[in-house]
């Protein structure tokens, strides 16, 4: 018989099967009674002879069935209606699974798009970043990036590797684009050739960058982004082959790049060919992200020794010019740490986003203890229907299937809403998130996070319903059949478990509540670091570039910036401007060199240290709030005129002089061929680099000056940031008078960049901030939830235990020794977990150490207090429960006795 | 506790025994149990209702057949036979069980070996 047949004959069997047993009973009745026994007596002698009558049918059933889904069904079923019987408890814990469930598949979302997803290219794991380190270089190693590389570096590269399929170098600049619309500071990367080579993405429209197009002073050309393509020319396939004015220059569009391209990290609006001059570089100048794709089979650290292999070959083949010793570099120690290009990509978030997945992790353990808990609680109440069952033959093993199906069935249900809730927690964890998070647009529910949301649902189904089926569903099952649950209500073994389950929770909330102190301890000490400017609120800056085709004479750049400058000062409400090649945390290339004294001896093989250079207008330290600590500013009279004067920072002074005051006088130059400068202030420490880092030695030279970048005619910096003290900063009617200040001095000018320097700032703390709100929301979720722990485990003994209260009122026990008693149950609970959760949080803590700034991953004060208010608290959830045990009335306890 | 199913037996022996009963004659189930109880002088203690799972397996894998129809004693009843498959498993079963025997009896037997 077939399968299917079976299962339409099926309802037909099965009454033959009953029919056949009772037909057979009767008999055996009827003899019985034909040999002289009483009815009532056969009916018993032949049930005893035939067995348990429902099992064998049962067992006979079973015979055809498919038996492990049809059983699975039942379960299913029962489990349903179980829990449709209860919707309280459903409810309360569907919803904490769901947000467990929800929190975790929203925080593994963001993990698994940003940090596990390969990136957007083809065969993304060839690719990597050019990365090398300089240990030998003087003061480099403050910064950030290790040592970029030169444009000949990228010639000798390129033509001299083994290891590599292309490679190319790249920036990130500005540039304004004029004649569309309003003038617009776009966002634009520069390439070189190699660079799309090995990144291997194909344009949209029309063709990528050429070699051709790398020819210095050759033909204009230049990409668009797919998001500027939208924007500017509403997808218009006819851009290809049309000029746009960057920079004041006509550029011929040559392609478009693909939806979400981005240059490793970047966003960009328009992609520029490098075009270097082949004929004029020299070895030095640093500046370039190297991109490359390995040829297949190649690996990182072979990639590495070819870059080693070509250093000597750089160095031969080009100079910094005459009476330099090209071999100097050699005490630099450049050393090639490629890196993946995910990592690259990633940067420092990943620490962030494992320390929030563990922390979300562990939530959900204390939501499933929760939720075990309350299914305990209810399994007692069942334990009755339990008995009965295992009384009628259901077998042990089948028990506890039913209890884990319904478990199961609970997580799954709590996974469907928790998807849901994933869903609303991605956005808001995107609108919380550091803004600089990387891969952000990459970032969606997709089939693995849905995969994990399932294995999570179905994990902690599981883990819910693994106790209490152990616990209750075992072979001891049918004790409970007598009794009612009167001897069992003293008996401490029944509180075990929950007992344990509270320990836990409450230890896990201590480790979470640690996290979060610490963090907010990190916080703390990060808002008492002087940044180097003040009042960051009423700090309006912004960016404005002049291009060379623009306005070509350099005095006349710095003229247009002066009288921007007092535009800008006589707008309402201003209280001063002033000029920066970059604020703190800005995040912008900087410039850097070596720079020199006068008093100081450098041996031939010595190189002096190399510093950051930045440079800034009169007025702009007031304007900041960046205190003077000796000596005086620049004058207007001093940059007009070309005088060779320079400040310092103070760790610089303290450095090279011992004492800020020290170093006034003494005289200062970047190279041999550049007149001494003489330092006429020194400048407080800033935090050039965001808060938690160390602040850089600083050089600040006036922002037009002779030798400016090496060459030796008058030069301006021509990009700019405007920094405005003011009031109003921020809002809209102000921004709109400060543009029209900037374009009434030149109406091809755009900003760019424009924020108050509180934006700045907080981007800059946006890793700390983000991670203190994550571990902020997993640590109260935490506690509340080891609260209502706590107190449904106390309440649940004290209604237990009203009898033995209700005797030891009757006994003469005051209310108080009740309270005492009940509170020193949950006072040792709390103790325990505690004492657990400091052992945890011990082990624990150190995995954030990347994240705390000022605090250790042990600060014993943030672990007191947590502790203190973890025992505060958990006792105060008890006392709840103690208040109403003294209200037992003896009389009606007792009158069930 | 006991298991649920052939109490004492080994697996098959009572499917062996129905069949055995069987190939002399029809029966329906009550009888079967009679029969098997009586002719094993009541040495094997089957609860009269292990009979019907049994019945049930040897159904499935049609080794007996089965038909409504009136007793001896004039009750409606279901009648088991056996079918051409089941009389060649039985043989096979026997055969397989008399090695066993064999085997056991011998390993058993005290003096040798």
């Amino acid at each position: 018989m077939m399968w299917f047949q079976r299962l339409f004959l099926r309802r037909r069997l099965y009454e033959n099967l009953s029919e056949e047993i009772r037909e057979h009973l009767e008999e055996k009745i009827e003899e019985l009674v034909a040999g002289g026994m009483s009815r009532k007596e056969a009916t018993a002698a032949a049930r005893r002879a035939f067995g348990n009558v429902m099992l064998t049918e049962e067992d006979s059933r079973n015979v055809w069935r498919w038996l492990s889904v049809e059983e699975l069904l039942a379960d299913v079923r029962y489990g349903l209606r179980a829990l449709r019987h209860n919707p309280m408890f459903t409810a309360v814990a569907l919803l904490t699974i769901a947000i467990g469930i929800g929190a975790n598949t929203a925080v593994f979302s963001v993990v698994n798009s940003v940090l596990l997803k390969p990136l957007n290219y083809p065969n993304a794991e060839q690719l990597a970043s050019l990365h090398q380190i300089a240990p030998g270089a003087p003061g480099l190693a403050d910064f950030e990036n290790g040592l970029h590389l030169s444009a000949s570096m990228y010639f000798t590269y390129a033509e001299h590797n083994r290891a590599f399929q292309s490679l190319g170098v790249w920036d990130t600049g500005t540039a304004s684009v004029t004649g569309l619309a309003e003038p617009e500071q776009v966002r634009t990367v520069e390439v070189s050739d190699g660079v799309l080579q090995a990144l291997d993405v194909p344009p949209a429209v029309g063709r990528w960058l050429s070699e051709a197009d790398q020819v210095p002073r050759g033909p204009q050309r230049v990409m668009l982004s797919y998001g500027y393509w939208q924007r500017r020319f509403g997808r218009d396939r006819s851009v290809v082959g049309r000029n746009i004015t960057v920079d004041a220059r006509p550029r011929e569009v040559v392609g478009v790049m693909q939806k979400d391209f981005r240059l490793v990290d970047r966003d960009f609006d328009i992609m520029v060919p490098l075009a270097f001059d082949r004929g004029n570089l020299i070895l030095a100048g640093f500046g370039f992200e190297g991109v490359a794709r390995m040829k297949p089979g190649v690996t990182i650290t072979e990639a590495d020794a070819d870059l080693t292999r070509m250093l000597p070959i750089w160095m031969d083949s080009w100079t910094n010019g005459p009476g330099t010793n090209p071999h100097f570099y050699e005490t630099w120690k450049i050393t090639p740490m490629i890196r993946p290009l995910k990592r690259e990509v990633i940067g420092n978030v990943s620490d962030v986003l494992w320390v929030v997945m563990g922390t979300i992790g562990l939530v959900m353990l204390v939501a499933c203890a929760n939720v075990t808990n309350l299914l305990l609680v209810r399994i007692e109440a069942r334990q009755q229907e339990l008995a009965v069952r295992a009384a009628l033959g259901a077998g042990w093993g089948r028990m506890v299937r039913g209890l884990l199906v319904e478990s199961v069935m609970l997580g799954l249900m709590g996974g469907v809403l928790g998807a849901a809730f994933a869903y609303a927690g991605v956005r808001l964890l995107l609108a919380i998130g550091p803004a600089n998070l990387p891969r952000v647009s990459e970032i969606s529910l997709d089939a693995r996070t849905l995969g994990f949301t399932v294995l999570l649902a179905l994990l902690s189904g599981l883990l819910l319903g693994l106790i209490p089926a152990l616990k209750y569903a075992g072979p001891r099952a049918s004790l409970a059949l007598r009794g009612g649950g009167r001897a069992a209500s003293a008996s401490r073994e029944r509180h075990r478990a929950r007992s344990i389950l509270v320990v836990g929770q409450v230890a896990m909330a201590l480790v979470l509540l640690v996290s979060a102190g610490l963090m907010i301890r990190t916080f703390q000490a990060l808002r008492t670091v002087d940044p180097g400017f003040t009042d960051a609120q009423h700090l309006q800056v912004m960016r404005i570039s002049i291009p060379a085709a623009l306005v070509a004479e350099p005095e006349r750049v710095l003229r247009i910036q002066n009288e921007i400058l007092e535009k800008l000062a006589a707008t309402p409400g201003v209280k001063s401007a002033g000029l920066v090649s970059e604020m703190p945390m800005e995040g912008f290339d900087s410039d850097w060199d070596c720079i020199f004294a006068q008093d100081k001896i450098y041996p031939d093989n010595v190189m002096a240290p190399l510093r950051l250079y930045k440079y800034i207008s009169p007025g702009f330290l007031q304007t900041a709030g960046t205190r003077l600590v000796a000596g005086r500013e620049f004058t207007w009279s001093d940059v007009y005129g070309l005088r060779p004067v320079v400040m310092i920072s103070e760790n610089l002074a303290r450095e090279m002089w011992g004492t800020p005051s020290a170093a006034l006088g003494k005289q200062l130059r970047e190279f041999p061929s550049m007149p001494w400068h003489e330092v006429i202030g020194v400048i407080q420490d800033v935090r050039e680099r965001g808060v938690q880092e160390k602040a850089p030695e600083i050089v600040y030279w006036p922002p037009m000056m002779e030798y400016l970048f090496g060459r030796k005619i008058a030069d301006t910096v021509r990009t700019e940031t405007f920094v405005i003290r003011s009031e109003r900063a921020g809002t809209e009617a102000f921004l709109n008078e400060v543009r029209q200040a900037a374009w009434s001095v030149n109406s091809s000018l755009p900003l760019a960049s424009v924020r108050t320097m509180k934006e700045v700032y907080d981007k800059s703390v946006a890793r700390t901030s983000f991670t203190l709100v994550m571990l902020g929301i997993a640590g109260v979720m935490a506690l509340v939830l080891g609260i209502i722990g706590i107190y449904g485990v106390i309440s649940y003994t004290v209604s237990q235990r009203k009898r033995e209260i209700g005797i030891r009122l009757a006994l003469g026990a005051q209310g108080q020794d009740v309270v005492q008693m009940v509170l020193s149950q949950g006072a040792t609970m709390a103790l325990a977990g505690v004492a657990i959760g400091i052992g945890a949080a011990l082990g624990l803590t150190p995995l954030m150490r990347s994240l705390l700034f000022g605090v250790t991953a042990q600060d014993p004060e943030t672990f007191a207090a947590v502790a203190a208010l973890l025992i505060l608290v958990a006792l105060l959830a008890c006392y709840v429960p103690a208040r109403r045990a003294t209200r037992v009335d003896p009389m009606v306890a007792l009158r069930y006795e | 506790m006991k298991t649920r199913e052939q109490r004492d037996l080994f697996p098959g022996a009572l499917e062996m025994m129905i069949l055995r009963t069987l190939k002399r004659q029809p029966l329906h189930g009550y009888a079967l149990a009679q029969h098997i109880k009586r002719t094993s002088n009541d040495l094997l203690q089957i609860e009269e209702g292990s009979l019907y799972p049994a019945l049930q397996r040897l159904l499935k894998e049609e080794l007996v057949r089965a038909e409504w129809g009136i007793s001896s004693t004039n009750r409606r009843v279901r009648i088991y036979k056996l079918t051409a498959a089941g009389a060649k498993h039985l043989e096979h079963e026997v055969s397989r069980f008399e090695k066993m025997l064999e085997g056991i009896t011998r390993v058993l037997a005290p003096g040798e070996s």
